[in-house]
């Protein structure tokens, strides 16, 4: 009975808890806390049902609200890719619901309770964003996400402020691309519903429509931009990086992510294989462009002096990863793009937890404050060192196999940039993590190039916030070791046809 | 040839090219702007083109109110004309629309008031002036 | 050969027995003669499930075992043949006498975070027995990795700014080329056949080019960079400020030589030899290799650091192993592989006579050593034993080695190789004899140290003796390394 409405209780869970901790949770910070975690257990274990229900069955779900059948009802439609993201999306927001503990009463500690409700209602977002089965209703639930991150990330450091005026400014113009793309779709088919919408597109003069051509670049555009894509990236390293420690933890994995998902679905669940990648001829143009994102996006990183910066440039290298990846035509590429979703959320919440962890502790976050880390605070270093090794694609961490599929995928199709391009993000990662795990190891020198004895004290962060970042750690290796599982029982599904 | 059409479509198909000259000025304002009051109203602007946008695509030529005559009985209900009425779908997505646009202008203000309060103005060169005294 | 392969949890118990002791030796780091039991007990029981194995690969069996599907299609799996075994055996062995030497090292000189450096030098044995062990590429590629990630704090262990220069350098050049060449080399070759899996025959089929070919040949020896063919050689000697014993085992035994090891496997397991002869690929291997052999070994003859001169030697004995597997014939092959074991033997004998010198005079550089055979007899002949070995000249187990390659040259007709052989040995007599000879025989006024015997503490004397002897019986019974490399060509 339960598991029936398993999809809607995703994303119902999240919503109404964030409801319960306005209303109650105002003057107990612990009852905020406790509900904002049963509502995250809440949504994971609802996620899980429907992931197994999806591997067990081999149809997609389909959930009707109300009843009302499609096209003229809203309904979830849940299959092996979304089902995919939304168990890695709840149980990332989950890990940093309980690392939140202790971090969100230092920063933010007069409005814990809006502090969660947000949090309830920006997870909803993301949530519905990946179950729906409804263009339109993608748009709402975008701007409900995009609405609650922009409060969430303006309580930050320094600029905050700023950058999240910008980021409104920018989002919103992404988002109202997509809109408007959504309308031109309508004006030709007079649908909303995706399966829909894809069996009137899959008419030949649909095909030569310029209208839909121009829907499409909109849509994509607008997606893009939500998802910090080379050149759209501006608002991106800016905003997350002076985000709060959580808030960061939260919405720089899962964002970008769940953008990449929405264009995944949208260019092979809305168009086709064939629209995308014969009747547009923009392939080759954007595998290019996500290069160039990868390499500039690596070398920005090199050039930050802040560590939170320096992994915001690292998620934008790692979307174009992801955008190449799907954009190569090839079903290895594809596999490993959509492989690569799952890896990066973990490996860079994992590095966000990991930094949040030391600025908790020393309340500053250049590279100086991994100053004597293997020492202070060796959980943590473990779990940054295993994150950045996945970063970097050493076996046996995930990052390793999604970039193994990548760069088949860069091989099969002739498209050596592609290659070159990842690789050379590899090396410029291993640097960066390298000059880190330098400065970590090593102490200040003298004059005679000898190190000068300090005592590093140990000093670790609270058990709250090293137990998820050591979950998220080790789920870095038991992806990585269980890729062919992975692969065979979820990847290969949602490659789609004709790829 | 091309030129002739091109008219046509702009005098009887007004409505797109009024949407396009809506979404124009707003991104010009959002983009163009130093005043940030000012990028707030180009925002708002844009949206509001891509709403009327919507509204129009509705319209259908002598089509009344989608509200049915007669309609309280079950019977009939088959024979509606469609012709009749204006497509009501376009307006009700607007509503939503337009919801997401007030809360994301509060919430753009909110931000707004913020930052005059931290640096006094909400011009952004001033601020990023002050930043680096 | 008919031989079924043995399945055998075997060769993953040897991988995972130095493992298993990090957390003993990490937890026993207040009791330091407890830790040291830790490490040489792993080590014993190491070598002695490596040496359980040796009988059943002597009589042309192979053990294999998969440890993981990791990618369909493409699994982790070990498969122990006879030069794996030639090699695992090799590093085993060694791995125990290095262990005695580097508590008696470690204790002298008194140095820091010795549970850090025992911890992580038992990682980097059980990565050297994988890669001895590994069953295809992919495998290999995955140990090679964990090697150099754990063979870091080893060698950057003073912490000092010469140490951060050092581990750089090390970092750069292994990990650079090991992500920039060799992967992409192992992905393309796996787009092109569909198997990573070694066979003497090679794997590419005949449609692959020529040109394709020797673009992936020169990917995969240069991105094995461990195994320091010019110019990817520099970190050999910019690592050299590890302390001795790490310098003893991972840069002349297992780092460098999992370097050798690799390359070998793939000219032998991935290209085949046949391959290699028949489109006269051959003559790139032993160009890139004779080279490396001739320039490393004039450097070596300017340098005045000890362990300087040794890391250069080294970049030339792992030049001419190349060059022995370039010849593409059996006996060519057969003699890199034996000279694997054989430098092994007495290379770590100098490196280890380097460092019983530095615990007892604190000195590291040749011009300050004339006249130590005077007060340091024993080190200083073990000494002599290893350098013997690494020219190649009788009685130590280097002149079989260098014996079965010079053969293998003529079997080739490619006699410039013979050149290239006998000028290398020509060259290493050159850079070695002076400094025994000045070691021993000079007169009472230039000798810089007082004639009176006092040897470093028996722990870091003890150990070159040892391996000088095992180097000398080698050259009298070599039947049993021997008997490994023909196992591949049975």
């Amino acid at each position: 009975m339960m598991s029936a409405q398993a999809p809607i209780l995703i994303l119902l869970i999240p919503l109404l808890c964030g409801l319960a901790i306005t209303l109650v949770a105002q003057k107990s910070k612990n009852l905020a806390f406790f509900l904002i975690l049963i509502g995250m257990i809440g949504s994971f274990s609802a996620a899980c049902s429907t992931l197994i229900q999806v591997l067990q069955g081999s149809a997609p779900i389909h959930y009707r609200l109300g009843g009302w059948p499609p096209p003229f009802g809203i309904e979830l439609v849940i299959d092996h890719l979304n089902a995919m993201v939304l168990f890695i999306v709840s149980g990332s927001a989950l890990l940093t619901a309980v690392y939140s503990r202790n971090t969100v009463i230092v920063e933010i500690p007069d409005r814990v309770h809006h502090y969660y409700t947000l949090y309830a209602l920006l997870v909803s977002g993301l949530l519905g964003m990946v179950a729906t089965g409804d263009a339109f209703n993608l748009y709402v639930l975008l701007e409900i996400s995009a609405l609650s991150s922009y409060a969430l990330l303006a309580r930050g450091r320094g600029l905050a402020y700023l950058s999240t005026f910008k980021y409104i400014i920018i989002g919103t113009i992404g988002a109202s691309f997509y809109l408007l793309g959504v309308g031109y779709l309508y004006i030709k088919t007079g649908t909303l519903n995706m399966a829909d919408l894809s069996q009137m597109l899959a008419s030949p003069d649909m095909k030569e429509s310029v209208s839909i051509k121009t829907g499409f670049v909109l849509i994509i555009i607008g997606v893009w931009v939500k998802m910090g894509f080379f050149p759209l990236h501006g608002w991106l390293p800016n905003c997350y990086s002076r985000a709060s420690t959580t808030t960061s933890c939260l919405i720089a994995p899962l964002m970008t992510k769940v953008s990449i998902y929405v264009m995944i679905r949208l260019m092979f669940s809305v168009f086709s294989v064939d629209y995308v990648f014969n009747t547009l001829q923009f392939q080759q143009a954007v595998v290019w462009m996500a290069c160039i994102a990868i390499v500039a996006g690596s070398i920005s990183a090199l050039a930050q002096q802040d560590l939170k910066r320096m992994l915001c440039y690292i998620v934008l290298a790692e979307v174009g990863y992801m955008v190449g990846g799907v954009w190569l035509m090839n079903s290895n590429g594809f596999a490993g793009a959509v492989y690569h979703i799952m890896s990066d959320v973990m490996m860079t919440l994992c590095l966000f937890m990991a930094v949040g962890a030391v600025i908790y502790k020393t309340g500053d976050s250049s590279l100086e404050s991994m100053r004597g880390i293997f020492r202070k605070m060796p959980v943590t270093a473990t779990a940054f060192l295993i994150g950045g090794f996945s970063i970097i694609g050493i076996p046996p961490t995930c990052g390793f196999f999604s970039k193994w599929y990548l760069i088949t995928g860069a091989v099969e199709t002739g498209q050596y940039h592609f290659m070159i391009a990842l690789l050379f993000s590899s090396l410029v990662n291993a640097v960066l993590f390298f000059r880190i795990i330098e400065i970590g190891f090593f102490n200040r020198f003298d004059d005679s190039g000898h190190g000068i004895h300090q005592k590093f004290e140990f000093s670790e962060a609270p058990v709250m916030m090293l137990a998820p970042m050591l979950i998220c750690a080790a789920s870095l290796l038991v992806i990585g070791l269980y890729t062919s599982f992975i692969l065979r029982n979820i990847v290969q599904w949602t490659i789609p046809a004709g790829l | 040839m091309y030129m002739e059409s091109l008219i046509s479509f702009i005098v009887t198909e007004y409505n797109y090219s009024a949407a396009l000259i809506l979404i124009m000025i707003g991104m010009y304002g959002m983009i163009a702007k130093n005043n940030l009051l000012k990028k707030v109203i180009g925002m708002s602007i844009f949206q509001s083109a891509i709403i009327l946008f919507y509204i129009s695509i509705g319209y259908k030529g002598g089509a009344s109110i989608p509200i049915i005559k007669h309609g309280s009985g079950m019977a009939d209900h088959a024979a509606i004309d469609p012709t009749l009425y204006v497509n009501p779908l376009p307006h009700v997505l607007m509503l939503t629309a337009i919801v997401v646009g007030v809360a994301t202008l509060g919430v753009a203000l909110a931000i707004l008031q913020k930052i005059y309060r931290v640096h006094g103005t909400i011009e952004e060169d001033e601020i990023l002036e002050s930043l680096k005294e | 050969m008919d031989h079924l392969p043995f399945i055998s949890a075997a060769p993953a118990l040897a991988i995972l027995v130095s493992l298993a002791a990090v957390p003993l030796i990490a937890l026993s780091s207040k009791i330091p003669n407890l830790r040291e039991f830790w490490t040489l007990a792993a080590g014993v029981v190491k070598l002695l499930l490596v040496l359980s194995m040796a009988g059943w690969i002597l009589a042309g069996n192979t053990y294999v075992y998969e440890i993981w599907d990791i990618l369909p299609g493409l699994s982790l799996k070990l498969r122990v043949d006879g030069f794996g075994m030639l090699f695992a055996l090799v590093a085993s062995t060694l791995w125990i006498v290095t262990s005695i030497y580097s508590i008696g090292y470690m204790r002298s000189e008194n140095e820091h975070a010795q549970t850090r450096f025992f911890c992580f030098f038992a990682v980097a044995l059980s990565a050297t027995i994988g890669v001895a062990f590994a069953g295809n590429l992919l495998t290999l590629y995955l140990f090679y990795e964990k090697l150099s990630l754990s063979t870091y704090p080893l060698v950057t262990h003073h912490q000092d700014r010469e140490g951060r220069g050092g581990g750089r350098k090390y970092l750069t050049y292994l990990l650079g080329t090991s992500i920039g060449l060799a992967l992409p080399a192992m992905l393309i070759t796996y787009h092109l056949t569909g198997s990573l899996e070694f066979s003497s025959l090679g794997v590419f089929p005949e449609t692959v080019s020529k040109s394709t070919l020797v673009v992936l040949l020169l990917m995969f020896m240069f991105g094995f960079s461990k195994a320091g063919l010019m110019p990817f050689h520099s970190w050999l000697p910019g690592a050299m400020v590890a302390p001795t014993p790490v310098s003893a085992l991972l840069h002349a035994v297992a780092v460098v030589k999992v370097g050798v090891f690799s390359v070998l496997r793939v000219l032998t397991g991935i290209f085949g030899i046949d391959l290699l002869a028949g489109q006269d690929l051959n003559t790139i291997v032993c160009g890139v290799a004779a080279f490396t052999v001739i320039v490393s070994s004039c450097i070596a003859l300017s340098q005045d650091n000890l362990k300087r001169l040794l890391a250069f030697s080294t970049v030339g004995q792992l030049a001419y192993i190349i060059l022995g597997a370039g010849l593409a014939t059996k006996l060519g092959v057969t003699g890199s592989m034996l000279h694997i074991s054989m430098h092994a033997y007495s290379k770590i004998t100098l490196f280890f006579c380097a460092g019983a010198i530095f615990v007892a005079t604190g000195k590291k550089y040749i011009s300050q050593m004339v006249g130590i055979g005077k007060r340091m007899p024993v080190t200083m002949f073990a000494f002599f034993v290893g350098s013997l070995g690494v020219i190649g000249l009788p009685p130590a187990g280097g002149f079989i080695s260098k014996l079965i390659m010079v053969r293998g040259a003529l079997d080739a007709d490619m006699a410039w190789v013979l050149g290239v052989y006998l000028t290398s040995s020509f060259l290493n007599a050159a850079y070695f004899l002076p400094i025994v000879y000045r070691a021993f025989f000079c007169t009472a006024d230039e000798s810089m140290f007082e004639d009176k015997v006092s040897e470093a503490p028996i722990f870091c004397w003890l150990p070159p003796v040892i391996t000088a002897t095992i180097s000398v019986v080698l050259f009298f019974c070599p039947w049993l390394y021997l008997g490994f490399a023909n196992v591949m060509f049975q």
